[in-house]
C-alpha cells in the first residue's frame, strides 16, 4: 500500500487517496462535457439563426448596434423613475399588506368592520388588473379636480401598484400566518399571553420568516410593473423605449429596455432563490428536531 | 375526599365532546395542594383533553372546574389570562418558540404578561436554568437542544410564570428513552418544592414512585382513583386490572 490508513476508532477523518483522485477525475471530465456540449449547442444555434433568410432584416430591426449605442443612455435615466416608484412602492406595500394580513386576524367582535374593509379590500384589489386600477386612479382622480390632493401621474400611479400589491402581499402574509403551526398559538396562549401578545411575539416573527421567498417573487414582479405607469404619460423607461422606436421606426431600444429589467431581475431572481433554499435548510433543520 | 389537605382544583360533572363524539363524561376529580396527581388511561381516554380544559385552552360543554375555591375557570365570562396565569401547562411536543434563544423562550411571558423588566425576566430565568443544569444553553436556539432539553425548557418556561398548579401532558412520551429520566428528573424536584401537580403519563413506575393520587381515567371518566399503592397493586375494577396488565406486559 502507497498510504497508511489511520488505526480504527482514530479521531481524524479519512479517506482512500486512490478512491478521492478517481473521484475529482470523474467530476473534471464531467464538467469539461458539460462546458463542451453547452458550446456546441450555443454555436449551432447562432450558425442556424444568422444563415436564415431573414437574418439581417432581424437584427437591423432588434438588435442594430448604432440604435443601441445612441439610445441606451436615455433609457438608462429613464429607468431611474421606474426605480424611484419601485422604491416608493415597496415599503408601503410591505406595510399594507402586514396591516390588512393583520386585521384579518382580528376576532373580537368590536373589530368586525376592520375585518370586513380588509377581506373587501383584498377582494377587490386582487380581482381588478393592475393596469385597469392605474387608469382609474391616475385618470379618475385628477379629473375629479380635488383641492389640495397631488394630481400627478406618478403618484397616482405609484398609489394604484401599492393598493393592487398591498392585497396580494397581505395575502402573502395571510399564508405565513397559516402556516405557523396552531400548538405555537396554544403554547403561547398557555402561558397567558394575549391574542394580540401571541401574534406580535410568536406568530408573525416566524411567518415573516416563511414567506420571505414569495415575498422577494412579488418584489421582482413589481420591478417590472413599474413599466405599466408609463400609460399615465411619465416619461420611465418603457415610454423611453417607445418615443426612441417610433422616431426612428425600429425598435432596439425595447430590447435595450428589457435588457435593462433583467439587469436588474436576475440578481433578485437569484437572491430569492438563495433565500428559499436556506429557508428550507432550516425548516428541514427544525423537523428533525 | 379520601386524601387529607385543601382541595386546590375540583372538577365536578365536566362534559366535552368533539364534533358529536363524547371525549368527557360528567368526570369529578379532586386535587389536593401540594401533592401530585398522575393521571393514567388508554389513549384518546380523554386526559390531554381533560388538562386543556383546566387550562381553559378548550370550553367545556357542562360541569364545573374551581380552582383555590373561588376561581370558576369554566364561567362563560371567566377571566381566561388570569387562570393561564395561575395554571401551567407543558405538552408532549415541547412547542418551544423556534426563532427564540432559551433565554428569550423563558423570559417572554414574566415580561409580557406578568410585566418586570427585562432585567428581572432575564435573572429569574438564569436562576431557572441554574437549578435545572442548562445554564450553558441559555443562548441557543430550540433547534439545537435535545429532546430531552427542549422539554425542560419548556417545563421552565411554565414555571416562570410561578403557577400554582401545573399541568403536565405526556411530556416524556415524545423522548428517546435514554432521555426520560432527566426529564422525570426535574418533576421530582418539582414535588419536593411543594408545587401542585397533574401529570397525565404512561410512565407506570415513574407515577407510582411521585403521585399521592393516581386516577385512571377510562370512557371519559374516573373509572378508580386511589393512593398508587393501592391503586396499582390491588386495582378494585377488572378494566383497571385488565390496563395495568397490558402496560406491564
Amino acid at each position: 500500500m502507497a498510504f497508511l490508513a489511520p488505526p480504527p476508532g482514530s479521531e481524524i477523518p479519512f479517506a482512500d487517496p486512490r478512491r478521492v483522485r478517481a473521484l475529482q477525475k470523474r467530476a473534471r471530465r464531467n464538467a469539461l462535457t458539460g462546458v463542451g456540449s453547452l458550446l456546441a449547442f450555443v454555436a449551432i444555434i447562432a450558425v442556424v439563426l444568422t444563415h436564415t433568410p431573414g437574418w439581417p432584416v432581424v437584427q437591423d430591426t432588434f438588435f442594430n448596434a448604432q440604435q443601441f449605442t445612441s439610445t441606451f443612455p436615455d433609457l438608462l435615466s429613464a429607468f431611474m423613475l421606474n426605480v424611484q416608484i419601485f422604491i416608493t412602492a415597496e415599503p408601503l406595500i410591505l406595510i399594507l399588506g402586514l396591516a390588512v394580513a393583520m386585521g384579518r386576524t382580528l376576532h373580537a367582535p368590536i373589530f368586525l368592520p376592520i375585518r370586513v374593509v380588509c377581506m373587501v379590500y383584498v377582494d377587490v384589489f386582487r380581482g381588478v388588473p393592475t393596469i385597469l386600477v392605474i387608469f382609474l386612479l391616475g385618470f379618475g382622480v385628477p379629473a375629479l379636480r380635488l383641492q389640495g390632493v397631488p394630481n400627478g401621474a406618478v403618484f397616482w400611479g405609484t398609489a394604484a401598484l401599492v393598493l393592487s400589491y398591498g392585497a396580494y402581499v397581505a395575502e402573502v402574509f395571510r399564508a405565513g400566518i397559516a402556516s405557523v403551526h396552531p400548538s405555537q398559538t396554544m403554547a403561547s396562549r398557555s402561558l397567558g399571553l394575549s391574542a394580540w401578545q401571541t401574534n406580535r411575539y410568536v406568530v408573525l416573527p416566524q411567518a415573516v420568516r416563511n414567506v420571505l421567498p414569495p415575498l422577494l417573487n412579488d418584489f421582482i414582479s413589481l420591478q417590472k410593473d413599474t413599466a405599466l405607469v408609463a400609460v399615465l404619460g411619465p416619461v420611465e423607461v418603457l415610454r423611453q423605449a417607445q418615443i426612441d422606436s417610433s422616431s426612428s421606426f425600429n425598435y432596439t431600444p425595447y430590447v435595450g429596455a428589457a435588457i435593462i429589467f433583467i439587469a436588474l431581475t436576475i440578481p433578485m431572481t437569484r437572491l430569492a432563490d438563495w433565500v428559499q433554499t436556506r429557508s428550507n435548510r432550516q425548516r428541514r433543520q427544525q423537523a428533525v428536531n | 375526599m379520601a386524601i387529607g389537605g385543601d382541595v386546590l382544583l375540583e372538577v365536578s360533572g365536566v362534559w366535552k365532546s368533539f364534533e358529536g363524539h363524547p371525549v368527557l363524561r360528567g368526570l369529578d376529580m379532586h386535587v389536593t395542594a401540594h401533592q401530585v396527581t398522575a393521571l393514567i388511561g388508554a389513549s384518546g381516554s380523554g386526559k390531554s383533553t381533560l388538562l386543556r380544559c383546566i387550562n381553559a385552552l378548550i370550553p367545556v360543554d357542562a360541569g364545573d372546574i374551581v380552582l383555590d375555591g373561588s376561581i370558576a375557570i369554566t364561567a362563560i365570562d371567566a377571566d381566561i389570562d388570569q387562570i393561564r396565569r395561575t395554571v401551567g401547562i407543558v405538552f408532549q411536543s415541547f412547542n418551544l418558540f423556534p426563532h427564540m434563544s432559551v433565554l428569550d423562550n423563558i423570559a417572554l411571558a414574566p415580561r409580557k404578561v406578568l410585566g418586570q423588566t427585562r432585567d428581572q425576566a432575564t435573572d429569574s430565568a438564569l436562576q431557572l436554568l441554574d437549578r435545572f443544569g442548562l445554564r450553558s444553553k441559555s443562548g441557543e436556539y430550540p433547534d439545537r437542544l435535545s429532546g430531552g432539553q427542549a422539554q425542560r425548557v419548556a417545563i421552565m418556561r411554565a414555571l416562570a410564570m410561578q403557577p400554582q398548579l401545573m399541568l403536565f401532558d405526556e411530556i416524556t412520551s415524545a423522548l428517546d428513552p435514554l432521555l426520560v429520566d432527566e426529564v422525570l428528573d426535574v418533576v421530582r424536584e418539582l414535588k419536593q418544592s411543594g408545587l401542585t401537580i397533574v401529570m397525565a403519563t404512561h410512565e407506570m413506575q415513574f407515577a407510582s414512585e411521585v403521585a399521592d393520587q393516581v386516577c385512571f381515567v377510562r370512557e371519559g371518566i374516573v373509572w378508580e382513583r386511589g393512593a398508587p399503592q393501592d391503586l396499582f397493586m390491588s386495582p378494585q375494577r377488572e378494566e383497571t386490572q385488565q390496563f395495568l396488565a397490558r402496560m406491564h406486559r
